[in-house]
């Protein structure tokens, strides 16, 4: 951990989420069919979080889940077996919704390219949209994010961890430099 | 986890909780209207059946095409094995059809064990001799979880054949590896010699421990299988251990029952009984698709070995 600094701070990632929260409401006036579905471990931890304020400024529930991309992936002959993620969709269905994913680092886009697949196969929404708390480029497909909470130029030796205090009890994102595996 | 899947005793209780976790996971794809995964998406599964077995080849071969993997049914009837072929040669021929798994029923009991040290795909032990089945202990653990919530600590009671039952070896070995309690109950008759090295209680007293199950199992009694003498009549078998409604009531109030299948209505298993609210049978013909998912995703979905 000794070559690795902190990116984000805590108050940092609630603005983050705050003004993402204001734009999801701004984009898709006042949220009214939205869905927002997150990426596990994190980005369902932060869709949650994002539900939780877009209801405390506007009043309105949407509903959120979670989506499980690990049958989706592209890599799955790389390493062992992965154990699966959970997915959980609202009661209601993904079927002409707006769907926002929501994950905490945007990469090379292949995670969400499982993602699109993955949804596909679970309904049709009307349109679909991209949160991401950190996108740190270096994309091998052609997707971007709608939502970002912070551009974080970074070396492809470079490592991104997000802590969150759910799951990690504090929150943070640290910048991990290269090398170190 | 291992390459191959033939005995319940090799899973460790990590694997063996790995396994149903995943299966828990993959439940919710049988209830959405595009049931398939593309995780296995140019892989070959072979069902290699020397025994028929319509439901449990069946239930493979829907668990193999939900996760988009392509399947070739093979069945010793009318193919080359009634020409003649031995095991080996089977296994190599499939082997050079590129097979990347294969699940072997056999009469024999060690058969799979054999396969696995011929062919470099795995092999998963979908039932051989009076020796093991695997993914049916799987499922039916899976089951019990699914209604119980856990199994650590659970008391089951297997009643029945158990000497010409491999769905009972494999449930004891599983079912002591997760940390439940289990009793086999049977006539001495039939029951293995070695059932006193089994990590089990044994009982010949069906009412006796009925009271105290949280979960009883009910095996078939397999008549094609029952060349001797093994009880006096049906009729005697089924009066001291048949589950009617009697001994039903008996039961505690959120006990289960079980059965693998294909049943005996009124000889081991009253009608009213199988078709009870508090029975899983069609449920665990709905978890054998998950749990062999869950397999198969285990054991193929990552990197080839």
């Amino acid at each position: 951990m000794s070559d690795s600094r902190a990116v984000l701070e805590a108050p940092d990632i609630h603005r983050a989420l705050t003004r993402i929260a204001h734009e999801i409401l701004e984009r898709t006036k006042g949220a009214g069919d939205v869905v927002l579905l997150g990426i596990p471990t994190r980005g369902a931890t932060l869709a949650r979080r994002l539900g939780d304020r877009i209801r405390q400024f506007e009043g309105v529930k949407i509903p959120v889940g979670s989506i499980d991309i690990t049958m989706y992936r592209d890599d799955l002959r790389l390493k062992p077996a992965r154990p699966l993620g959970h997915t959980e969709l609202p009661p209601d269905g993904i079927d002409g919704r707006v769907v926002v994913l929501v994950d905490d680092v945007l990469y090379s886009g292949r995670t969400v390219r499982a993602a699109l697949d993955a949804l596909n196969d679970l309904g049709r929404p009307t349109a679909v949209q991209l949160a991401t708390l950190v996108d740190r480029g270096h994309r091998e497909l052609p997707i971007r994010a709608d939502y970002v909470g912070k551009n974080l130029p970074t070396a492809k030796s470079e490592k991104v961890r997000v802590y969150l205090e759910e799951i990690d009890g504090r929150d943070a994102v640290l910048l991990v430099k290269g090398g170190a595996q | 986890m291992n390459r191959h899947l033939i005995s319940a005793g090799d899973l460790a209780k990590d694997d063996a909780l790995l396994i149903l976790d995943t299966a828990e996971e993959l439940a919710s794809v049988s209830e959405r209207s595009i049931k398939k995964l593309p995780t296995l998406r140019g892989r070959t599964v072979v069902n290699l059946f020397f025994e028929d077995s319509t439901r449990t080849r069946i239930s493979f071969e829907a668990a193999a095409k939900r996760l988009s993997a392509d399947v070739i049914n093979f069945s010793a009837k009318g193919s080359s094995v009634s020409k003649g072929e031995s095991l080996k040669d089977t296994a190599l021929t499939l082997e050079a059809m590129g097979a990347d798994a294969v699940v072997i029923r056999h009469g024999s009991s060690g058969a799979p064990h054999r396969l696995a040290t011929w062919v470099h795909g795995s092999v998963v032990n979908a039932g051989d001799g009076t020796h093991e089945h695997p993914t049916q202990a799987l499922l039916d653990a899976f089951s019990m979880r699914r209604r119980l919530g856990g199994l650590e600590g659970r008391k089951v009671t297997i009643v029945g054949d158990v000497l010409h039952s491999r769905v009972a070896r494999s449930n004891v070995l599983l079912l002591h590896t997760l940390g439940a309690e289990v009793t086999l109950v049977a006539p001495p008759t039939l029951l293995p010699v070695s059932v006193g090295s089994w990590p089990c209680e044994v009982s010949y007293d069906l009412d006796a421990v009925l009271p105290k199950s949280d979960v009883v199992m009910m095996l078939r009694v397999q008549k094609e299988r029952m060349n001797a003498a093994y009880f006096p009549s049906e009729r005697e078998y089924s009066r001291r251990y048949g589950l009617d409604r009697d001994r039903f009531a008996k039961m505690p109030d959120d006990a289960i029952v079980m059965h693998p299948g294909p049943m005996n209505r009124g000889m081991e298993i009253a009608a009213e009984v199988a078709d009870s609210a508090r029975s899983t049978i069609v449920e665990q013909v709905a978890n054998g698709v998950t749990i062999r998912m869950a397999v198969l995703y285990l054991l193929l979905g990552g990197e080839s070995a």
